[in-house]
């Protein structure tokens, strides 16, 4: 028999997202229907330790909320109540077209990652409305006040309602981009807990990695069929798999070469594989976040850091560079060159990239390193000030000044 | 549910025979989909007056509000059901018309 706080905590991770997204579709409101999911838990709260677990908590939720919503909507003036039906009435959904999957948790998560919102109010309007996390945890996990958390979310529900963004499930012809929207905000949140930024902070931040896989489970849950759906979730696995080991005891960052690896988490390394076969196995041209992800794969599957195959990274970063150019996807398979070809090879093609990349500290980082190997001690050197000076995360600034100081 | 949409120039007087066509086409294509409310251009930023009629006698300035490196050169109304609707029409009328621009809804009364 489990007890009322653990069924509550149960619920609000199975049933929070259901329950508000079940509320704004009848509503049409997602300030009302994230009030009422809130009022309905902290009932919740107060009466089920004494009344008992309900036989099914997530019905008893949804019944709670829709009352507290009907409550609210009745304490408003009348005027307003018919209002609003009458918006409901008009705002009947056109039809869903053929194998798009309808699911109120999915309407809400393309409402809340919709392209007309700031990217940072995309994150933070999903890690309320669908991740359930209350305003100090999302302004804890993003290092900004309390307030400045909720007016981003109260603009957002605002344009939200003002500007009729509308809550469906994109049709099929822009439901690609949509959900690459809805991976990158996933993939910001995740990247945030891994390399969290900002001075005298933890390097990591478990609990959005955390919440942002559990996201990436609901909505490949959602869409199962997905292949870059699939991809992101294995990358955030495979990643998350290492954390431990990523971090030493004293907070000083660990590179991949260099992690004992015997600490990664095995049962989440196997998952990530198991997704990754099976987007290899669906033939299909791979996205980006699959590429990532059999990237991943391929030093994962390494039982020693000397065991990696490069020469399969190498061409995982080719087929990469053919999706995406961008400077900095040429920057991590030049790293990988330098593991193939030598320290010299990838040097010629970053110091190419110097322009494009001078602001960004992992250049310098890969730079000083390259240049260490190379045994041209000054020049490494300056290489490292500048990516310390430049670097954000705790336990990376630290690794950065330890290897600078054994230059000697 | 109406949108304004703003037509974003940083000079005056410039568009060209391909875009009037352009955006007569535009134009067609939101009538025959039941989107057309209005549409016109506006003259040079430095022909309009500002006035302030609140006090005891109108008080007068030449030129616009406010003084910026880009202007509004022109505008539509359209008619959507929703902002996607609205995004979708208006990427072709930024197209047509070679320009950026700005969607904005108009505030819907209450009641």
């Amino acid at each position: 028999m489990i007890d009322a706080r653990e069924a509550i905590t149960r619920a609000h991770h199975g049933e929070w997202a259901r329950v508000v997204a079940s509320l704004a579709k009848r509503f049409g409101d997602l300030d009302i229907a994230e009030e009422a999911a809130a009022e309905a838990f902290a009932t919740a709260v107060e009466r089920w330790p004494a009344d008992g677990i309900p036989p099914n908590p997530g019905a008893w939720l949804t019944t709670t909320a829709n009352r507290k919503a009907i409550d609210r909507l009745r304490r408003e003036s009348r005027r307003d109540v018919k209002h609003r039906e009458a918006l409901m009435l008009s705002d009947d959904d056109p039809p869903e077209p053929l194998g798009v999957i309808d699911d109120d948790r999915l309407r809400l998560i393309f409402t809340c990652c919709h392209p007309a919102l700031a990217m940072e109010a995309r994150v933070a309007l999903t890690l309320r409305m669908v991740g359930g996390l209350n305003m100090p945890e999302i302004a804890r996990g993003f290092l900004v006040q309390e307030s400045t958390m909720g007016q981003r979310i109260t603009r957002a529900k605002r344009k939200i309602a003002t500007a009729r963004i509308p809550y469906r499930v994109p049709s099929a012809g822009d439901l690609p981009a949509r959900i690459t929207g809805v991976l990158a905000v996933l993939f910001l949140v995740f990247n945030e807990g891994y390399l969290a930024t900002g001075p005298e902070t933890d390097p990591m931040r478990p609990d959005l990695t955390a919440e942002a896989i559990r996201l990436t489970r609901l909505l490949r849950a959602l869409l199962p069929d997905d292949g870059e759906v699939a991809g992101l979730l294995a990358l955030m696995l495979l990643t998350e798999a290492r954390r431990t080991a990523r971090v030493s005891s004293g907070g000083e960052l660990v590179i991949l070469g260099e992690q004992d690896r015997g600490v990664w988490d095995d049962a989440l390394i196997e998952e990530g594989h198991r997704l990754v076969r099976e987007r290899l196995d669906a033939g299909a041209a791979p996205g980006r976040y699959q590429l990532l992800a059999a990237i991943n794969a391929v030093h994962t599957d390494a039982r020693h850091a000397r065991d990696t195959d490069w020469s399969q990274v190498v061409a995982l970063y080719d087929q990469l560079v053919r999706l995406d150019p961008s400077p900095i996807v040429a920057l991590n398979r030049a790293i990988a060159v330098a593991e193939l070809e030598g320290p010299g090879a990838a040097l010629a093609t970053i110091d190419g990239l110097c322009d494009a990349l001078n602001g960004y500290h992992a250049l310098h980082a890969a730079r000083a390193d390259l240049l260490r190997r190379l045994g041209r001690r000054a020049e490494s050197r300056a290489a490292y000030e500048r990516a310390i000076a430049l670097a954000g995360n705790t336990a990376e600034v630290a690794y950065l000044s330890r290897r600078r100081d054994e230059l000697g | 549910m109406q949108y304004l949409v703003s037509v974003i120039d940083d000079k005056t007087n410039s568009g060209t025979p391909e875009e009037a066509l352009a955006i007569d086409e535009f134009n067609e294509r939101l009538r025959t989909g039941g989107h057309w409310v209005f549409a016109a251009g506006l003259a040079d930023p430095s022909t309009a007056t500002v006035i302030d009629g609140r006090g005891e006698e109108p008080v007068l300035t030449d030129g616009p509000f406010i003084e910026s490196k880009e202007h509004i050169a022109g505008f539509w109304i359209i008619d959507a059901p929703d902002l996607d609707v609205a995004l979708a029409l208006m990427a072709e009328g930024s197209k047509a018309c070679n320009r950026r621009v700005e969607v904005r809804p108009f505030l819907v009364p209450e009641a």
